[in-house]
């Protein structure tokens, strides 16, 4: 045992069933998403630079927005993640690889067909020759049944195709967390990137069909004559969003939990101390999952619900902010009287933190359903999701490459160009995306390739930002390829970072092919 | 494509980049109180909740900042070792959970005041359809045979709004091409840019008003934040909604749709006109009796016969107000979703009969246009549509007179 790859490069791409090149292959997969999402969105934040129509017609800008954020959600954040979980859970809890190492071949070769059909779709749309889905990620019927562009059966088809890969993904996580550990690693002593993974997969579980089932369904009222979503036909538009939001809210969560995994790693590792409050970090986790399933209808507190329905989905809502507030206060209480140093995944997860929790506060006041009558499909729910899922998902994913980059290659990154990226990052997010607060309190709805002039500077401010936040990731991409591809950086060690605890610190690195091949021994 | 390797003006971008800033406004910080009670109470638990928000972001992250700053490595600061504490723990679980209860008694009394629409004075049933509000007055103070409703549309002109930086016009189609300006030198925009329509929402002052709302085509939602009111339009369903403006404030206030409703989402503004109770009735009374008049014309016009002369202008009016926000200014519209109609097989080969099916009763995502215009405007937009752009009909048939729609 031991062996490294034996087949030429190509074809040990199409055909490995080895966990790290299939982890590297979802985070390039996630990376050039990342980066194609980022192009629809500077589309959008370009045509929004000033008042008026300058750039693209309106039809063509409610594409950008449909396809940045399907891109985002399910081709930049999702593959991510389970590369993530791919690379790394097999080094945390010991093992030599994933459990089901075909299935996870399968699972990632998938993701470029499926993302494939979509972007056909937007290259079919780019040359004038028929619209890519302009219904919004949420797809709401019936505008995207009855009113749908022909290219809605691409979508329904690619939707598919995504959730095939995340459950057989999940499935792979759960089998190998629960059957692969190292001895003596009992469930309490998992580190908490495994747990919030393991339970973020049976999210993945419970939700995906859901997902597959509305798209069926979609797919059926367009071209089979059912009317699930169709009032003339004995059907019902709202029954589409609790379909979609009873999906939609753990999928928000999906996009999460392996951030405070993550986070929890990271910040014990700088600040040189253990974690604080390890069992309430599991068991805050868990319920943040559980609640996930009983506050679908808060994106729905305008949709004409029975009094008696917005109350419960208020108050579950609310009932959220304890957990993850628990989550907050564990961070901080860990940082408090530690050592602390300011690498780059350390400036990461510190931002997660504290922006993170912005996006929290901004989501309490969401909960509130009375004021949600004020705020829902304005620029400051826009303002809300990406606080939490670029600042929150994104930094998170961020941190963990540059925390995990040593121990992938066997050498440092650049630590200075890396903070570069930092900071750029840190200040341009801010700069895109705190405006929006503003313009949505001030009145302006959310999917407006138009607005209202008094709407116009604070739109110009976040354009400018989004500009300087996409330019940043290029620094990004260069630390990346200057570390891994150009191989500049010194060698690194094998505990890489001073207060590391885990596993794969005990492992060199670069992390053998096969990691584990006879399990350690956890005391 | 191709017309994107064009040259473009230096001078449309640079003109694009510095927005005209005289007109602009604002930087408006914060929500709108509004002028009902229902507003200000919203508006009071924003404030609450947005100072818990602050006062709590104050507390973990100075927090967190003097530990940065006091606790690192490089000021030689030694690593405690502890890592749990049931008495904090508690604490920190307990104390947000007392502060969620206390926000959520005002919370759960202010929606249970929204939800009561007992006892209005008016009913008003509203209908969205791309891109576009029908309001009908259905009752006021029992009486219900009231008669009067309306199409409330969007009144910038196209010429504001369009305004393409390149001389290829709006990517990816070339919308608008026609109206780009090497100069730069677009319209002013309006004080009301974008949030002024033909026909205002006219409503009392001081008296209790009722919504229905629904749709015709998607959801769209129905949304002025000056009375904090916000209901989706759901087609097959009625949500119902309501507000009562206090006795003096009167005036006008501006909303938008608020639910994503197709390509003109960001183009089918509210504008809501609050009058007096004693102006409302005087409004009520003498638009009552315009809408009779002109039905009456629209019957008695139904027999009329118009020259092709009469029929054209009249045509071009009403085309570019109801039509060409899909169909083009020069009838060129968005293919494949919104077909041109210079040049269209419809009507260089069909037949009249067909052009005017399509126009009363909608194609595909068309809505129909039957019972939404008067027949002598339809008349009037089928003709022009027929001439215009160098059209020459295949059937011969280029004029069409009111009664040759009202058959269909």
């Amino acid at each position: 045992m031991g062996h490294g790859p034996t087949q030429p490069f190509i074809k040990r791409m199409f055909t490995t069933t080895n966990h790290k090149d299939l982890g590297a292959l979802y985070l390039i997969f996630a990376l050039i998403m990342f980066l194609v999402g980022g192009f629809f969105a500077l589309v959008i934040r370009a045509e929004l630079f000033a008042p008026g129509l300058q750039l693209v017609d309106p039809n063509f800008f409610n594409q950008m927005t449909t396809l940045h954020g399907l891109i985002m959600v399910f081709g930049a954040v999702m593959p991510a993640f389970v590369g993530l979980a791919n690379y790394m859970v097999p080094l945390m809890v010991g093992a030599p690889d994933m459990a089901l190492p075909r299935l996870n071949n399968w699972s990632f070769w998938i993701l470029p067909f499926a993302f494939g059909i979509l972007i056909f779709a937007a290259i079919k749309s780019f040359l004038g020759m028929g619209d890519a889905p302009n219904f919004g990620w949420t797809f709401y019927a019936p505008l995207s049944t009855k009113f749908g562009p022909e290219s809605t059966d691409f979508f329904i088809f690619s939707v598919h195709m995504m959730g095939v890969s995340s459950i057989m993904g999940a499935v792979n996580v759960i089998v190998t967390i629960f059957n692969m550990r190292a001895p003596g690693m009992t469930l309490m002593k998992m580190p908490l990137f495994v747990w919030t993974w393991l339970i973020t997969a049976f999210l993945l579980i419970a939700v995906m069909p859901v997902l597959a089932g509305v798209v069926t369904m979609m797919l059926t009222d367009r071209h089979f004559g059912t009317s699930f979503f169709d009032a003339a036909g004995g059907g019902d538009p709202v029954l589409f969003q609790h379909i979609f939001w009873f999906f939609g809210h753990p999928e928000v969560y999906i996009m999460i939990l392996p951030s405070f995994g993550i986070v929890s790693a990271i910040i014990p590792a700088f600040a040189r101390k253990p974690l604080f409050g390890y069992a309430s970090m599991v068991y805050a986790t868990a319920s943040i999952a559980f609640l996930s399933f009983l506050v679908w209808a808060h994106h729905m507190f305008t949709v004409g619900l029975p009094l008696a329905g917005n109350l419960f989905y208020m108050y579950m809502t609310m009932l959220i902010a304890v957990p993850t507030g628990v989550k907050v206060f564990n961070w901080v209480a860990t940082m408090w009287k530690g050592s602390m140093t300011f690498e780059t995944p350390m400036l990461f997860a510190i931002a997660f933190v504290i922006l993170f929790t912005i996006g929290g506060f901004s989501g309490l006041m969401l909960a509130i359903a009375p004021v949600d009558q004020q705020y829902h499909d304005t620029y400051f729910v826009v303002a809300h999701f990406h606080y939490v899922l670029v600042s929150g998902a994104v930094f998170s994913i961020m941190a963990a490459v540059y925390y995990w980059l040593p121990k992938w290659v066997g050498r440092m990154y650049n630590e200075k160009l890396a903070k570069i990226h930092f900071w750029f990052s840190l200040i341009s997010v801010n700069v895109l995306f705190f405006p929006m607060h503003f313009i949505g309190l001030a009145g302006m709805p959310r999917r407006y390739a138009d607005y209202a002039v008094q709407f116009a500077d604070w739109n110009q401010l976040a354009s400018i930002g989004g500009f300087a936040f996409g330019l940043s990731q290029l620094i990004f991409v260069w630390v990346i390829i200057d570390c891994c591809v150009l191989k500049k950086g010194e060698k690194a060690t094998d505990q890489v970072w001073e207060g590391a605890e885990g596993l794969e610190w005990t492992l060199p690195s670069p992390a053998p092919y096969h990691s584990f091949t006879t399990p350690p021994v956890v005391k | 494509m191709q017309s994107l390797r064009k040259p473009c003006s230096m001078t449309a971008l640079v003109a694009f980049a510095l927005v005209s800033g005289n007109a602009l406004a604002d930087w408006q910080l914060d929500m709108t109180p509004g002028v009902t009670d229902i507003s200000q109470q919203i508006f009071d638990m924003h404030r609450i909740m947005l100072w818990w928000c602050v006062a709590i972001g104050v507390v973990v992250f100075g927090a967190m900042f003097y530990s940065m700053i006091k606790h690192r490595k490089s000021k030689g600061h030694e690593a405690s070792q502890f890592h749990e504490s049931t008495a904090v723990e508690v604490l920190w679980t307990v104390i947000p959970f007392i502060i969620l209860i206390i926000m959520a008694v005002p919370a759960t009394k202010a929606l249970i005041a929204m939800s009561d629409t007992s006892d209005s004075a008016l009913t008003i049933k509203i209908t969205g359809s791309q891109w576009k509000w029908h309001y009908e007055y259905l009752d006021y103070e029992g009486n219900s045979d009231i008669n009067l409703d309306f199409l409330s549309v969007l009144s910038t002109p196209r010429d504001q709004i369009d305004r393409p930086a390149l001389s290829s016009g709006l990517f990816p189609h070339s919308a608008s091409k026609d109206k780009y300006k090497a100069d730069g030198n677009y319209p002013e925009f309006g004080e009301n840019y974008k949030a002024e329509v033909d026909n205002p929402l006219v409503i009392p002052t001081g008296k209790k008003v009722r919504f229905l709302i629904t749709s015709d085509d998607v959801i769209h939602a129905w949304w002025v934040p000056d009375f904090a009111i916000k209901k989706d339009a759901i087609p097959g369903f009625i949500n119902e909604l309501w507000t009562k403006l206090p006795e003096d404030k009167t005036g006008i206030y501006r909303g938008q749709c608020a639910e994503l409703c197709g390509k003109d989402h960001a183009f089918m503004p509210i504008v809501v006109d609050a009058r007096s109770p004693e102006e409302f009735e005087k409004w009520l009374a003498s638009s009552q009796e315009a809408q009779r008049i002109a039905e009456e014309e629209a019957a008695s016009g139904v027999n009329k016969t118009f020259t092709k002369e009469e029929l054209m202008a009249k045509g071009e009016q009403d085309y570019i107000a109801r039509c060409s926000a899909c169909h083009q200014g020069n009838g060129q519209g968005l293919p494949p979703t919104f077909p041109a109609l210079a040049g269209s097989p419809m009507i260089l080969e069909g037949t009249a009969a067909d052009h005017i099916n399509i126009v009363v009763n909608g194609k595909n995502a068309m809505p129909g246009f039957k019972g939404v215009l008067d027949p002598v405007t339809l008349a009037a937009i089928i003709t022009y549509e027929r001439n215009a752009w160098g059209n020459v009909p295949g059937d011969g048939v280029d004029v069409v007179q009111p009664r040759d729609v009202v058959s269909e």
